[in-house]
């Protein structure tokens, strides 16, 4: 028996790189720094909910129906009919916005540690595109339960794109495939929701990790472990990721499946962020909620969208500043002209900005969960640039900061007092 | 290149006449797959005229008529009403309503042919949210100097009742007013007096 398994794993092996070779290159003898810290799960995290949002997926399209007239009965049905449906419904879609969580700190783990300087300029603009495939994967997926929010989440995203001068109104009934978000939309949503998509997402996911594997991984201190190496050429700061990391990964993934669970038994919808309460209620085209705001993680590119005032007649400047805010990400690694990488080792001109630009972030994304009154008005007499609305004010003040941390970026951390790295890593 | 002695033209010319006829053969290919994106003929045919029976709506009320699947507005507006038009006037953008849609009988002051019947599609000129009714009785909500109009839910943009945006509202334009035919007690949106029809 076990000269069997032998012979064929030989034979295997003599046709196709096998599995132990690639175990080796990207597990057991990929060499990652040994002072990973706490920031450093987000990665492996985010690999464990793509993983967990596919499988889940997969068991929700076998009784959704993905039709205008179905569409809301059947996510119904799922909850109270199909066997174990409510749970798989529920970890789907806790796991949407569990994504957006770990992929927000990984993302921000990368701008402490300078993970998007070189050179891993690669490795960060393979991280933008999976960000930005996974707001269409998340927004394609929001209208499928076909509720209000679904409908007039959609209705509003799809006139981003009617806004373009000359061939917006055109790419938006493209988009639609009908003059109204209809059972077209539902139909195509669905198709690059379940397949098109995860696809793409899969592909740059792969690269994301050749990518860095290639490179090798930076590190809170931000030095270049592979420029101290043993004599045989491992990196004396180094360790295997097997099974060094991967045990640490599995005890990042076991606190987070706890907290995963907690949200998934007691509180799925939490309050209102993770599970609209409008999207109980079936789509009305004729009737717009009350109140509508996107899910938690779009919230500080919406508000930025309702910040800026219309001009020339269009409010395609607005939508301008939201799709700058978010590809202004990919050229970070040319923005930031600081000689070190590491937090730890750069100055006040660097942590001041980023300290202002986590608060502007974190207000941007409250005040799009919430309408434009939220904060009262100001008196009668101050009615500045047409509004009275102090939110929006705040909102536009958040939103130039925004671009400022941007935009001066090279200014500031060219002029940053940052501190002499050593040769290796700390502790 | 620089070290090898000659480039063979025919073969470098075939390769690239190969590329070119295969890249235009990728965008054959690629223009039904895209096309069929666009809205079928069953979505076109959709959009037919709809009749409604002015003599249900009564003065000061407001019917939502579906057409082309988006929600059209026709109310009934009385004397005060009116009335609130002039004194919505100096905030509004384009009081004239000369960069907004609407039929040439519908370009005026009170953007209608009968100034008593006010028809206009009611989908928000930002982002397409369908704004709601608010009074003038609301002014609780809207501020001391609310006329009564349409507030939109989405970004906070205003109208007055004749689907005129007040400043200060991130919507650019005033609503859109669509074709549409009126008679004694019927109306029909979607069809011009003048024209066959849509």
């Amino acid at each position: 028996m076990g000269t069997m398994v032998s012979r064929l794993w030989g034979w295997i092996d003599a046709r196709m790189p096998t599995l132990a070779e690639q175990f080796k290159i990207h597990a057991s003898e990929y060499y990652a720094p040994k002072n990973f810290n706490f920031w450093y799960f987000f990665g492996s995290l985010a690999l464990l909910v793509l993983g967990i949002q596919i499988v889940s997926g997969i068991f929700l399209t076998m009784n959704y129906k993905p039709d205008a007239a179905l569409a809301f009965g059947s996510v119904e049905y799922i909850m109270r009919d199909v066997a174990g449906g409510w749970i798989i419904r529920y970890i789907h879609s806790t796991g949407a916005s569990a994504f957006f969580v770990v992929v927000y700190l990984h993302m921000f783990r990368g701008l402490m540690y300078g993970s998007h300087k070189r050179p891993r300029e690669l490795v960060w603009i393979f991280g933008v595109l999976i960000y930005l495939t996974l707001m269409g994967e998340a927004f394609f997926g929001y209208l499928l339960p076909w509720g209000q929010m679904s409908y007039w989440g959609a209705q509003v995203i799809v006139n981003l794109f009617g806004t373009v001068p000359l061939i917006g109104p055109d790419l938006a009934l493209w988009i639609r495939g009908d003059y109204v978000v209809g059972d077209a939309t539902l139909n195509r949503f669905f198709a690059l929701h379940v397949i098109a998509f995860p696809l793409v997402l899969l592909g740059l996911v792969v690269a994301h990790l050749l990518a860095l594997h290639d490179v090798g991984s930076n590190n809170p201190d931000g030095v270049e472990i592979k420029k101290v190496k043993d004599a045989n050429g491992r990196p004396l700061d180094g360790i295997p990721f097997h099974p060094y990391y991967t045990v640490k990964d599995l005890m990042g993934a076991v606190v987070f499946l706890a907290i995963f669970c907690f949200v998934l038994f007691f509180v799925p919808e939490v309050g209102g962020y993770f599970l609209e309460y409008n999207n109980f209620i079936p789509a009305d085209s004729l009737k717009t909620p009350p109140h509508i705001a996107p899910v938690w993680y779009f919230t500080p590119y919406y508000s930025i969208l309702r910040a800026v005032p219309p001009l020339f007649d269009s409010q395609f400047p607005g939508v301008l500043a939201m799709g700058i805010a978010v590809m202004i990400l990919f050229f970070l690694p040319w923005l930031d002209r600081s000689p070190v990488k590491s937090i730890r080792y750069r100055g006040p001109l660097f942590k001041a900005p980023l300290a202002i630009f986590i608060v502007v972030f974190f207000v941007l994304g409250y005040l799009g969960t919430e309408p434009t009154t939220v904060w009262g008005q100001f008196h009668d007499p101050l009615n500045i640039l047409d509004t009275k609305d102090v939110a929006t004010w705040v909102a536009r003040l958040c939103a130039l900061l925004y671009f400022l941390f941007f935009f001066l970026m090279p200014w500031y951390t060219g002029r940053d007092k940052t501190l002499p790295v050593p040769e290796r890593v700390t502790s | 290149m620089s070290d090898q002695e000659k480039v063979d033209k025919t073969r470098r010319n075939l390769v690239v006449a190969t590329s070119v006829v295969g890249g235009a053969a990728t965008v054959g290919v690629a223009l039904p797959f895209a096309a069929s994106m666009l809205p079928s003929e069953k979505a076109k045919a959709a959009g037919a005229p709809v009749e409604v029976d002015l003599t249900r709506i009564a003065a000061g009320e407001l019917a939502v008529i579906e057409w082309r699947g988006k929600p059209v507005w026709v109310i009934h507006r009385t004397k005060e009403m009116l009335e609130s038009l002039k004194a919505a006037t100096p905030r509004l953008v384009d009081p004239e309503s000369k960069s907004s849609k609407q039929p040439d009988y519908a370009k005026n002051d009170v953007r209608s042919e009968n100034p008593e019947w006010m028809v206009m599609e009611g989908v928000c000129t930002h982002l397409g949210c369908s704004p709601q009714l608010r009074p003038a009785e609301a002014k609780a909500e809207m501020g001391a100097d609310w006329v009564g109009g349409f507030y939109c839910p989405c970004h906070g943009s205003k109208f007055d009742l004749a689907g005129r945006v007040f400043r200060g509202a991130p919507a650019p334009t005033n609503l859109v007013v669509p074709p549409y035919t009126l008679s004694e007690t019927k109306l029909v949106i979607g069809a011009d007096k003048e024209k066959k029809g849509a």
